[in-house]
């Protein structure tokens, strides 16, 4: 039992009434622990992705307990699934519907590239058509893999610098994508 | 309750009334296989529908085959029914061509033939006559080929992310 | 009289629809309502549907056309994918066609090995169902429950073949491995256990109030129009016809087994339902006389070296071992000419496979017959005339997979 190690959460210097930290990690710290993720499961990972949301493997410890299926509310994406060419363009619109800070999880072999599905109607890899932050590879992942997944999402979301959607690699990115709104 | 029917009192039957429509018959595994002219497909399946003993009145599957060798037969047509009273399954066959593969349809027989005929025809190119609403299903509606036949390659011709080189091929 | 009274006489519901506009709504291709990716704009007035037109194909994936670039051990892999709740019934049905396309017969053992496995998945597949048809009344309690139940099956399905959803299970001509002593010891425990789980969630949901008034009258559907659409499984015996392919066209030794056929009355949502959680039950009972009676034996056929895997040892020691070793994995299968129809009862039907074999190493045709895809068709008519909440409780219940719909 004395084997827990608890790990500080964000460092603060404590007074006499009051609390010093800075600003960026204590946003970053409330993003990373309460990602409110969008599970776009199309097939079998969505069942994978439904058995880690349940009691064996729960995703709710982390922060993601309410799954929002609204895009507008959405933080996170996980696209889970194969995605083909039909769904496309669905996906971009649910993708530009979030609204920033947003980060994208490719679960499986699928998503991430086409999988096995080298076919005519199969999008081979959701980054086509939207940008991507982790890819999880499996066929299925098992609960295990997404956790790592999601896992490496916060540590991204932990060190992200809060200007990132005005930094010129942000905006190179979108403009590959045609993603670019109006300023 | 009549006499349980068998496969071949069925084909006896189907020979007594159709004559020329049955073109030749085999059983590979068990399972009546009756080829049939396509002008009368239709007509066959509805008699073995509406025929109170031999009650044949549960399509299990439409699908097609392509056979490019055969010329003037390259478009099969197969049919899937099913006694669930007698316990006797049927395969019709209808053979078309390639340069007109029409044949009638049978939604007004079998309401279950409406996805299974559109599904044909969007992997095929099989034109069901009187069908109500035969438009692709499964592809996207911007697809200008049917990609089931055998000319077409099974992969995106126009990828130009993987090399066919690394793949085999 | 005065405004006001004539306001109350009038009555509160009334057919006229409001303004005269009937209101388009899209249940779109991602609705967490619809647990799949299918499309589906309605005809609404107030809350009544008036029509309901479908778009599905979003998730297409050819699998017709993949099957016919791959060797038959490869093709097992995508059958998997078919009905992705219950793999392992897809996996043995296309198992069970490519021996009765070569003709191989297999001992009883395997046919009883299969057996379990195949009640197993059925089991997995019922439970999604019924525990979703839960979740979309409000109920999430049994999900929760439900899915417990589903890791345990999960680990019998590791301990046969490594792998927890797409499972691959199986050769032709059997198993690659026998049952390992783990697996009988989490069998056991797996069997004394699950009664008493699922009676819990059979008890808040069966007889709840609230679930019954939910469900009972919706999307419901008589035996023979049922019959014209060409449904098959749970939802048609639901709909008062017993027609089940394990009894009509048995296979793997189905005709040994003692068990009953549910069936229901009305068609709607509860009996859907109630048939689901019956045929649980039974499939119980069919892997207690399967287990109890496993005869003993080989775990696979020793007449067809051409097809089935040899082992290891053989492999590093004898000449004919490594060239069938070599053939098999390259793909070079001896596979005879000829067509075949076979089918087997999946979670949703009659799971059928038309295979046509040129001799060649990959098939020439193969169909699937997909039960998803051949009801589906029936639900814009389910759904005339009911309510919007209706309708999403309906496609719950008749479970439609999306990657059996597209295929």
């Amino acid at each position: 039992m004395g084997k827990v190690e608890v790990v500080n959460g964000v460092e603060t210097f404590n007074g006499e009434g009051f609390q010093l930290a800075m600003l960026d990690k204590v946003i970053a710290a409330a993003r990373a622990n309460s990602v409110w993720p969008l599970p776009f499961a199309t097939s079998c990972c969505g069942i994978e992705y439904m058995a880690t949301m349940g009691t064996n493997y729960d995703v709710a410890r982390f922060g993601m307990e309410r799954m929002s299926f609204s895009p507008r509310q959405a933080d996170l994406l996980i696209v889970a699934g194969t995605i083909s060419k039909k769904l496309a363009p669905i996906l971009k619109q649910v993708y530009e519907q979030m609204a920033e800070p947003k980060w994208v999880l490719s679960v499986g072999a699928c998503a991430s590239s086409g999988g096995i599905f080298d076919t005519y109607s199969v999008l081979q890899g959701i980054d086509r058509v939207i940008p991507v932050d982790v890819y999880v590879p499996g066929c299925p992942p098992r609960p295990e893999q997404i956790i790592e997944g999601i896992m490496n999402v916060h540590r991204l979301v932990k060190h992200e610098s809060l200007r990132r959607r005005y930094s010129d690699e942000y905006k190179h990115l979108l403009t590959k994508y045609n993603l670019n709104e109006d300023e | 309750m009549s006499n349980p029917i068998t496969s071949e009192l069925l084909l006896q039957r189907l020979q007594e009334r159709f004559g020329e429509a049955i073109l030749n018959n085999e059983s590979p595994y068990d399972l009546l296989t009756v080829e049939v002219t396509p002008s009368s497909a239709h007509e066959i399946i509805k008699w073995l529908k509406e025929d109170g003993e031999l009650a044949l009145s549960f399509l299990t599957l439409l699908g097609a085959v392509h056979y490019p060798e055969q010329k003037g037969r390259e478009m099969a047509v197969v049919y899937h029914l099913h006694s669930l009273v007698h316990n006797v399954r049927l395969r019709l066959k209808a053979f078309l061509s390639i340069e007109d593969p029409s044949i009638a349809t049978i939604t007004d027989l079998y309401v279950g033939a409406n996805w299974q005929e559109r599904e044909t025809f969007d992997f095929y190119g099989v034109k069901f006559v009187g069908h109500p609403n035969l438009v692709r299903i499964l592809n996207e509606d911007s697809m200008d080929y049917h990609p089931m036949r055998k000319e077409y390659q099974l992969e995106d011709a126009t990828r130009e992310d993987k090399d066919d080189r690394f793949f085999g091929r | 009289m005065s405004d006001i009274e004539q306001i109350k006489k009038q009555s509160l519901f009334s057919n006229d629809t409001i303004n005269g506009e009937i209101a388009t709504l899209n249940l779109g291709p991602t609705h967490p309502a619809t647990h799949g990716i299918f499309q589906n704009v309605l005809k609404v007035d107030g809350e009544k549907i008036l029509s309901s037109e479908q778009t599905v194909g979003y998730i297409h994936r050819a699998f017709e056309k993949l099957a016919e670039r791959r060797p038959y051990n490869q093709i097992r892999p995508i059958t998997d994918r078919l009905n992705y709740c219950s793999s392992p019934i897809n996996n043995l049905g296309w198992d069970m066609t490519v021996e009765k396309l070569i003709g191989a017969a297999v001992p009883k053992r395997v046919d009883y090995m299969r057996v379990i496995i195949m009640e197993l998945a059925r089991i997995a597949d019922h439970l999604v169902c019924n525990s979703v048809i839960g979740v979309d009344t409000g109920a999430l309690t049994g999900f929760t429950y439900m899915f417990q139940q589903r890791e345990a099956i999960y680990e019998l399905f590791e301990e046969v073949c490594g792998a927890r959803l797409t499972t691959n299970i199986g050769r032709i001509g059997g198993f690659e491995r026998d049952f390992s002593p783990v697996f009988h010891e989490k069998l056991k425990k797996f069997l004394k256990e699950f009664p008493k789980h699922f009676n819990e969630f059979d008890s808040l949901l069966s007889r709840n109030r609230i679930f019954m008034d939910r469900t009972i009258g919706g999307g419901h559907i008589t035996g023979e129009r049922a019959l014209e659409f060409g449904f098959t499984g749970p939802n048609l015996r639901a709909a008062g016809v017993d027609y089940d392919v394990r009894v009509m066209n048995p296979y793997a030794s189905y005709e040994d087994f003692d068990f009953i056929i549910p069936v229901g009355t009305a068609g709607d949502t509860y009996d859907r339902f109630q048939v689901r959680q019956e045929e649980i039950r039974q499939s119980l009972a069919i892997i207690h006389q399967a287990y109890n009676n496993l005869p003993e034996g080989d775990y696979y056929s020793k007449d067809i070296p051409e097809f089935y895997l040899p082992s290891k040892e053989d492999v590093y020691t004898k000449m004919e071992a490594l060239i069938y070793h070599f053939k098999i994995v390259m793909g070079e299968t001896p596979v005879p000419v000829g067509e075949v129809y076979h089918s087997v009862e999946g979670g949703n039907g009659e799971l059928g496979y038309y295979l046509i074999s040129d001799g060649g190493r990959t098939p020439y045709r193969l169909q699937f017959r997909r039960p998803c895809f051949i009801y589906y068709q029936a639900y814009p008519e389910m759904i005339t005339g009911q309510t919007i909440s209706d309708a999403v409780l309906t496609l719950s219940s008749l479970n439609v997979i999306a990657g059996e719909l597209d295929a």
